[in-house]
């Protein structure tokens, strides 16, 4: 609507009204038809949320891996749930067969991401100084850097925080959450918004059952009161149990997002 | 510490909304906060007085209209008040509710000049 005559509102205009004056077409209207003194005090309606410019570049990221054919999953935890061992094992279970390309998230050094170089895989760093998660951002940025390929994977190893990634939508096809079993069972229901917003559970490092205290039904348990439709895999990425399982589901992933991208 | 990225996009859709309205200096800034949301108001309020700095919004009044958690039973249908996204259906215990509001994050008014 103009703000200045008030015409343009659902398609209105007004009768012999040439239109000299500028005008920004507006879906909202709660803006004062006549401009107000310079020292008035005037009620702007903003109604946008916090995330929109985070969920925009997500979306955008998420169109990029669709036309490319890419699975992209985004590997949440706690810090030393074992991630970087799990993607490692990964990286050489899938060598040769299923191009995988790696982005890290850590706030500093580039330890993570020589480890994943040192097995093969092409990895970007992103540091995130102070911040504490990867943003949309800064995932499509790293994404134009890195050798993706129709019917391979982009793994995305966010920063090591069960709090802040959750709300964080980055364009990937499933969060993953990992929690290993040198943490507490109850991790799900202390951090339910990451448990929530993840289509996977890796329950790792089930090697060390045996010399722990830790009751994996009862954290099985928790991760479903939170959210029912959670599939959960006890994994131990370096006894190897389950990893078979997580293989395969990374590989119909990425054989889909191959199959999408060719129907398209 | 996400609060910092949130005050900062906050101060993004501030100033857009500045080019967009024409207004030089933001009194107050209304945020409707879900209260199931991963937001901690008060470290919210903390990181946007450092975000503001500078900007049109520098030195705003931040008010918070929180949105209480309500959700809908999936198995039988009631509406309850939620105060964990987790929380059984009071009616008939089933999981989960589905949230219908709580969640929200977002910029809703600016008092400007």
């Amino acid at each position: 609507m103009c703000t200045t005559c008030g015409c343009g509102g659902d398609g209105a205009t007004l009768e012999s009204h040439p239109h000299a004056h500028p005008y920004v077409p507006r879906k909202r209207s709660a803006v004062a038809v006549i401009p107000p003194a310079p020292d008035e005090v005037r009620r702007i309606e903003v109604e946008q949320d916090l995330l929109a410019r985070n969920d925009a570049e997500a979306v955008a990221n998420r169109k990029t891996l669709a036309q490319l054919g890419v699975f992209a999953i985004n590997l949440v935890s706690s810090p030393g749930s074992g991630k970087t061992t799990l993607l490692v094992e990964t990286l050489r279970r899938l060598a040769g067969e299923v191009p995988v390309a790696v982005i890290e998230g850590d706030q500093q050094t580039s330890r993570d991401a020589d480890r994943i170089r040192a097995a093969g895989a092409p990895a970007i760093q992103v540091n995130t100084g102070k911040g504490c998660h990867l943003d949309a951002r800064m995932v499509g940025q790293a994404m134009q850097r890195l050798p993706l390929q129709n019917g391979g994977l982009l793994l995305i190893e966010n920063v090591g925080n069960l709090v802040c990634p959750a709300a964080f939508d980055l364009g990937e096809a499933h969060k993953v959450a990992i929690l290993s079993v040198t943490e507490g069972e109850d991790k799900p229901l202390k951090y339910p918004d990451m448990f929530r917003a993840a289509d996977l559970m890796l329950l790792n490092k089930c090697d060390l059952l045996p010399h722990l205290a830790f009751d994996a039904d009862q954290a099985e348990a928790f991760a479903r009161r939170v959210n029912p439709a959670i599939r959960i895999i006890r994994s131990s990425a370096t006894h190897g149990s389950g990893m078979d399982e997580w293989i395969d589901w990374l590989r119909a992933g990425a054989a889909a997002a191959r199959r999408e991208a060719a129907a398209a | 510490m996400h609060e910092l990225s949130l005050a900062a996009s906050a101060v993004e859709l501030i100033e857009a909304a500045a080019v967009r309205e024409g207004f030089s200096r933001v009194r107050r800034v209304r945020m409707e906060i879900g209260a199931l949301s991963c937001v901690e108001p008060e470290a919210l309020r903390f990181a946007f007085e450092s975000a503001a700095a500078g900007s049109c919004a520098a030195g705003a009044a931040l008010e918070f209209l929180v949105v209480a958690g309500e959700g809908r039973c999936s198995g039988c249908g009631a509406t309850a008040e939620l105060e964990t996204v987790y929380d059984p259906c009071p009616a008939c215990g089933a999981h989960p509710m589905q949230v219908l509001r709580g969640m929200e994050m977002r910029v809703k008014d600016l008092d400007v000049e």
